[in-house]
């Protein structure tokens, strides 16, 4: 099993444009605590505080800019995948290994129970401290990772169990070994492998959904990502360098690259938005971790009414028609 | 996935003489161009474009182009120093085709095959929609036919431009390729130098048999991004053929003056054990 932190990062760090909110945060905090040890009645002071951290929070929540939400995909305090198998899901069983070469700690893999249902779990792991992050390269799996995945979805096959995948990859690893070992291979192996599993399959970006290094386990019949999530052909910062020359351009290409939820779901490339709370998954973990769960069971739920032979058709004719479009169109 | 290639812009003939950017001789074009673009002093087989690709991959005259007519369309109105739809204009003017993909029937060696060649020429041989679809297009028409597929590939990976669009077009390949051999067909994949991130990571690696060009980079992360993650110095050939092939990466190495005798026994092959 997996070690696993009730609480989240100690220190609530605040993002740069969270700043004012943590300010008024903070005076709220004063108040309060003050109010037990004058005679002053701060009751309407206190109000009003409550009031204005409530209106900022929507203000400053309701103009993110694409790179603000990537900040906020990557916030130290979001819910990551342990968490996730912490307060979801019950009767959890890891299974490591992919039979081959090795156990990738940053793709977890394992039975799970959801509202009663039983399934397997894939999931990428990017590590809370500084030492499971190490251990978890920041959540970049090796080809062993992406095997391991397929081999556990081959044995939910077997078995009749729906699988869930959770992305928060910031790319698959690039690394010596990884290309000795086959990593686009692995990659590209899952993508055409998962077209042909016989079991429904959901997939939400939770965090960071890394190019490449996310589709080796996103081809789902339905593909949800969190409101704050982030799902690109590269990142922010690796589109910059190329196309602006520097990484200071990443809030530009944040911008230009359409990665974020909504932006993706008007180009029809993601299926459904889940929302997150005002302020954000890591503000409220718990109601966005359960907004997660109550998706994933309404898909399943859809998706074990079809007969396999639809299911199938239905995964293939998504991914054959949602980014066809534009090539359509007759050169001039 | 759409990594920049740390290398010159060189390998395409262009004055009257070339200078082989592996060993650095300098060549005279004519020559090059007449041995399909092979260093004649190392044996570096240099990037070819499409056209040429074709010219000396099918039996003379065979070759019927489809789905020439798809154009690519800057739907993220995407812009860095210019607009994308610029960077296409440029690209289609420079190549005279529409996007980085061709497309079509042929014979080799009086063999039917479906084949698809992506053009380096064409902004890096990057695959956005244009590419994912004509590849798709064309295990289609091969299904359609009952025909093996090629696919030659020489790419820096996604196309950027198109954003999540073009990280789709993986998906979108490797579907098409897992039903068309779910119904018995065979496909080769032959990538040649260079050939990176998305498009190695899609179709290029779930053919039946997978060929690299001698000496051709081919990898999931561009060179550069491993050595700053790594720190360190690469060993040496990484990502090469060669090393791929040593490590079990690869079914075998071909060179371009063997390939046409060699897909044409390898479609001998696939089509013995058939009723
Ligand atoms: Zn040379």
């Amino acid at each position: 099993m997996a070690r696993k932190k009730l609480k989240t990062s100690s220190k609530p760090a605040a993002l740069p444009f969270e700043q004012p909110i943590e300010d008024v945060r903070n005076r709220l905090k004063e108040l309060e605590s003050l109010a037990g040890k004058t005679a002053h009645d701060l009751t309407e002071e206190i109000a009003f505080y409550q009031e204005r951290l409530t209106t900022l929070t929507q203000e400053v929540y309701g103009g993110l800019t694409a790179w603000n939400r990537v900040q906020v995909a990557r916030h130290p305090n979001r819910p990551l995948t342990t968490d996730f198998i912490q307060y979801l899901f019950t009767d959890f069983v890891e299974l490591h290994g992919d039979g081959l070469y090795g156990d990738d700690p940053a793709m977890v893999t394992g039975f799970a129970t959801l509202e009663g249902r039983r399934l397997l779990l894939v999931a990428q792991r990017k590590g809370r401290d500084v030492k499971e992050r190490l251990r978890c390269h920041f959540g970049s799996s090796h080809p062993e990772g992406y095997r391991k995945a397929l081999s556990k979805m081959r044995l939910a096959e077997r078995l009749q169990l729906p699988i869930v995948c959770l992305i928060n990859t910031p790319g698959a690893y690039p690394g010596v070994g990884a290309e000795e070992r086959g990593q686009a291979r692995a990659i590209a192996e899952n993508i055409h492998e998962m077209f042909g599993i016989q079991v429904p399959i959901v997939v939400v970006v939770i965090g960071e959904g890394g190019s490449g290094g996310a589709l080796g386990i996103a081809i789902g019949d339905r593909v949800g990502m969190m409101e704050n999530a982030w799902y690109s052909v590269i990142s922010p910062e690796g589109c910059a360098s190329i196309l602006w020359h520097s990484a200071d351009g990443k809030e530009e290409a944040a911008e230009a690259l359409k990665l974020t939820a909504n932006p993706m779901h008007d180009l029809g490339l993601v299926d459904q938005v889940i929302p997150e709370p005002v302020g954000g998954a890591h503000a409220h973990p718990k109601e966005a971790m359960r907004a997660v769960a109550d998706q994933i069971d309404l898909w399943l739920t859809e998706l074990e009414k079809l007969p396999l032979d639809a299911l199938l058709e239905a995964r293939y004719q998504k991914f054959r028609t949602i980014a066809s479009a534009g090539s359509l169109v007759t050169s001039p | 996935m759409a990594w920049r290639l740390g290398r010159k812009k060189k390998d395409m003939p262009g004055g009257l003489w070339s200078k082989c950017s592996s060993c650095g001789t300098m060549i005279y074009t004519k020559e090059l161009v007449a041995n399909q673009n092979i260093c004649t002093s190392c044996g570096f087989h240099h990037t070819l474009n499409a056209q040429r690709r074709m010219e000396i991959t099918a039996d003379p005259g065979t070759f019927q182009e489809y789905f020439a007519d798809l154009a690519p369309q800057d739907r993220l109105q995407f812009v860095d120093s210019i607009p994308y739809s610029e960077k296409i204009e440029k690209a289609q003017k420079k190549t005279g085709n529409a996007d980085a993909c061709l497309t079509g029937l042929c014979e080799v060696k009086g063999h039917a095959v479906a084949i698809a060649i992506i053009d380096f020429s064409f902004m890096g041989g990057s695959m956005g929609e244009v590419v994912g679809e004509k590849i798709t297009r064309t295990v289609e028409l091969a299904q359609e036919k009952g025909l093996p597929v090629f696919i030659f590939s020489a790419s820096g990976g996604a196309r950027m431009h198109e954003g999540a669009i073009s990280l789709m077009q993986m998906a979108k390949t490797c579907a098409v390729l897992q039903r068309f051999r779910k119904n018995g067909g065979f496909s080769v994949s032959i990538m040649t130098n260079p050939t990176t991130g998305g498009v190695t990571a899609s179709f290029a690696s779930v053919c039946d048999i997978m060929i690299g060009e001698p000496q051709a980079l081919i990898g999931f992360a561009g060179p550069r991004v491993i050595q700053n993650t790594i720190r360190q110095d690469l060993p040496e050939g990484f990502q090469r053929s060669e090393f791929l092939l040593e490590k079990g990466q690869l079914d075998m190495i071909v060179s371009r003056e063997e390939m046409r005798d060699r897909l044409s026994l390898l479609l001998d092959y696939a089509a013995a054990g058939k009723k």
